[in-house]
């Protein structure tokens, strides 16, 4: 392995770490609120196709990645509306949010751009990379702000009284609603937060990292990021971290399964089901002292 | 039976549909499509003939048997979405081993413990290391997906047809019901493997503490039950069911009989089987009827597509639609309550 292959393995790693921290991230936020969502895959497609028809529009990739955002935000809202305000089932919603995303990506793409399955996105509205090299590597402005980003948050949730505020609502909501903290606005606001991350993350995908909205973009990142979120404990940063790790597996796999060497040696398939095993064990090594906010996924009645 | 008990329910499930029907002729709409048009051939194709009947019925057998995987879970406190990756174990598991003894209760059999078999790793995580059940299945599903894809491409491919693999020798195939059509046994295995489970889940033993269990885990304990038992025979049930949709599809499928490429043929219905589930309400026996109805939509996609030219994909976002709504607590009460203020 030499120094060309380090680099291009790192820049990779740090490309798919973008839209696996930016899920983990919002997830910690929402619930430390004590809101689950497990419907981070289909906010992600919904945001990929979107981001990518707004980015066309336009003609520049940045204001996809703000349209992802907006229809994370969006979907975030009905999520918020069903969960915190009519007091539903946390995980049931999400599971209709992925099956809406996966169906609705798939006829988007034919509805709109007459073609099956998949739609290359032109280079004219392509975020443009910070830095690139003669190979083809290159850096995206979006992992200089997902660190950021996981910095911010971490900062937010851990050193402010806001964060502090969201945190009281996932451990305790009836201490904080007797303190004055209105339960509902604080766990409303941390949902829109965190799919409004999602749908950059989804928007990245399509205008930003891949360049192509495909009808299975998503390729199971929205569940990485919630695993990697537990892994974490949380925790922006080791979320930040934990992406890294994720993203450094998704990309060795790719390179294994493009080195003709290794690849007439192990079946492809097989280099393929790398993130998903090592996610498996991760969480499963760490689970033990994993430990959620207590009212996680619990909502809210006022007495 | 509680005949008042069970209104409620399934006039929140009517309205699910109705509102995914109705938010899908919206989106039609808007996608610049007929959605009159596309509804008359979605209800012409899966109703208005004999053949599309038995189509109907053919589509609504593996969806009943992963919305069984789904509610065995539901009732039992977990969100076990894995049926995708038994499905596709319990394919492959049938079609190897009838090329080695070529008979129809090997296969089935095959289906059914491979597909158990691959749900275990998610039970023993969540009884011994609290890994939540949601990503465990999920991770599974994705490996499984791989896994399979590779048996089917690089060791039990057909020689003769790069695009499918082996095929399920002619004596170990489900017989018909209907010549001509894709109807086979498989319907009457699913809907008898519902009924089973109604009667394990609310006439047995087990069942009753597999219900006990998932309402209320620590009185579970106190009573001498054990949830961490409970945990594991969900999945192994589920799993059951599970496998054997996918040995169903393979065997009781003209004309290949064998898993297409990229697994086309076996994707999707343990997905699909989370909808059913939850318009069924998690219960066996309304799972047959749901079942059949999103063996309907299914099956009039293609006549859909076909005349009206819309995507077949159209009915995933009409599905998803439902699932959003049924998740809307007290629907029912909502509505009625809304109707009542419209009028005053």
């Amino acid at each position: 392995m030499n120094e060309t292959m380090i680099i291009s393995l790192v820049l990779g790693s740090l490309s798919a770490m973008v839209p696996i921290a930016l899920v983990s991230i919002g997830a910690t936020i929402s619930e430390r609120a004590g809101v689950v969502n497990i419907g981070y895959e289909g906010i992600l497609m919904f945001s990929a196709f979107f981001g990518t028809m707004i980015a066309e529009w336009a003609g520049n990739g940045w204001v996809g990645l703000l349209g992802g955002a907006l229809v994370g935000l969006l979907l975030g809202a009905l999520h918020g509306f069903l969960t915190v305000y009519l007091k539903g089932d946390h995980v049931i919603p999400g599971i209709g949010l992925n099956l809406l995303g996966y169906g609705s990506v798939a006829f988007g793409i034919m509805a709109y751009w007459g073609t099956a399955g998949q739609h290359q996105v032109p280079d004219t509205v392509k975020v443009e990379p910070l830095w690139r090299d003669a190979f083809g590597n290159s850096l995206s402005p979006m992992v200089v702000i997902t660190i950021a980003i996981a910095i911010v948050s971490w900062w937010v949730l851990f050193k402010t009284p806001f964060g502090l505020r969201i945190r009281s609502v996932g451990e305790n909501p009836e201490a904080a609603d007797a303190l004055g903290i209105n339960v509902e606005l604080y766990r409303f606001t941390a949902v829109l937060i965190a799919s409004a991350l999602a749908g950059v993350g989804g928007a990245y995908l399509s205008v930003d990292w891949l360049g192509t909205v495909t009808k299975s973009i998503a390729a199971g990142r929205g569940f990485i990021g919630l695993a990697n979120m537990v892994f974490s404990n949380w925790n922006p940063l080791v979320a930040l971290g934990g992406a890294f790790l994720f993203g450094f597996f998704d990309n060795l796999s790719f390179y294994i399964q493009n080195n003709p060497w290794l690849a007439g040696t192990i079946p492809w398939q097989f280099i393929a089901t790398l993130p998903y095993v090592v996610t498996l064990l991760v969480v499963a090594g760490i689970i033990g002292k994993a430990k959620p906010p207590k009212a996680d996924g619990k909502p809210y009645k006022r007495e | 039976m509680n005949v008042k008990g069970y209104w409620k329910p399934l006039a929140e499930s009517i309205l699910a549909i109705l509102i995914g029907a109705v938010i899908g002729a919206i989106v039609l709409w808007l996608s610049g499509y007929s959605a009159s048009s596309a509804y008359y051939w979605l209800i012409v194709g899966s109703l208005g003939s004999l053949d599309g009947i038995a189509e109907t019925l053919a589509k609504s057998a593996p969806i009943m048997l992963t919305a069984i995987t789904f509610a065995l879970g539901a009732r039992t406190g977990l969100f076990n979405i894995g049926a995708e990756g038994s499905v596709y174990f319990g394919a492959i598991a049938a079609i190897i081993t009838t090329q080695y003894i070529p008979n129809p209760l090997i296969g089935l059999l095959a289906g059914l413990i491979v597909g158990a078999l691959w749900l275990l790793p998610a039970a023993i995580l969540k009884v011994y290391r609290g890994v939540h059940e949601v990503i465990s299945t999920i991770m599974l599903n994705w490996i499984a997906l791989y896994l399979v894809s590779w048996l089917a491409v690089s060791v039990y491919y057909n020689p003769r047809d790069p695009n499918s693999t082996l095929s399920i020798p002619p004596s170990a195939r489900l017989p018909l019901l209907m010549e001509g059509t894709s109807l086979s046994l498989a319907f009457i295995i699913a809907v008898f493997t519902a009924i089973i489970v109604y009667v394990i889940m609310w006439h047995m033993k087990l069942g009753y503490e597999l219900r006990v269990s998932g309402q209320n885990p620590r009185a579970a304990e106190y009573g001498g039950i054990s949830p961490k038992k409970a945990t594991i025979w969900s999945f192994l049930l589920g799993g059951m069911t599970a496998g054997l949709a996918g040995a169903g599809i393979v065997m009781g499928t003209p004309p290949s009989y064998a898993i297409t490429q990229g697994l086309a043929n076996i994707q999707n219905y343990g997905f699909d089987g989370i909808g059913v589930a939850l318009v069924g309400r998690n219960h066996p026996l309304g799972i047959i009827f749901s079942g059949i109805l999103f063996g309907a939509l299914s099956a009039g996609a293609t006549a859909m597509q076909q005349h009206a030219h819309v995507p077949l994909e159209m009915i995933k976002v009409i599905e998803g639609i439902i699932i959003i709504a049924v998740a809307v607590p007290g629907l029912y009460d909502l509505t009625t309550r809304w109707f009542r203020r419209e009028r005053a």
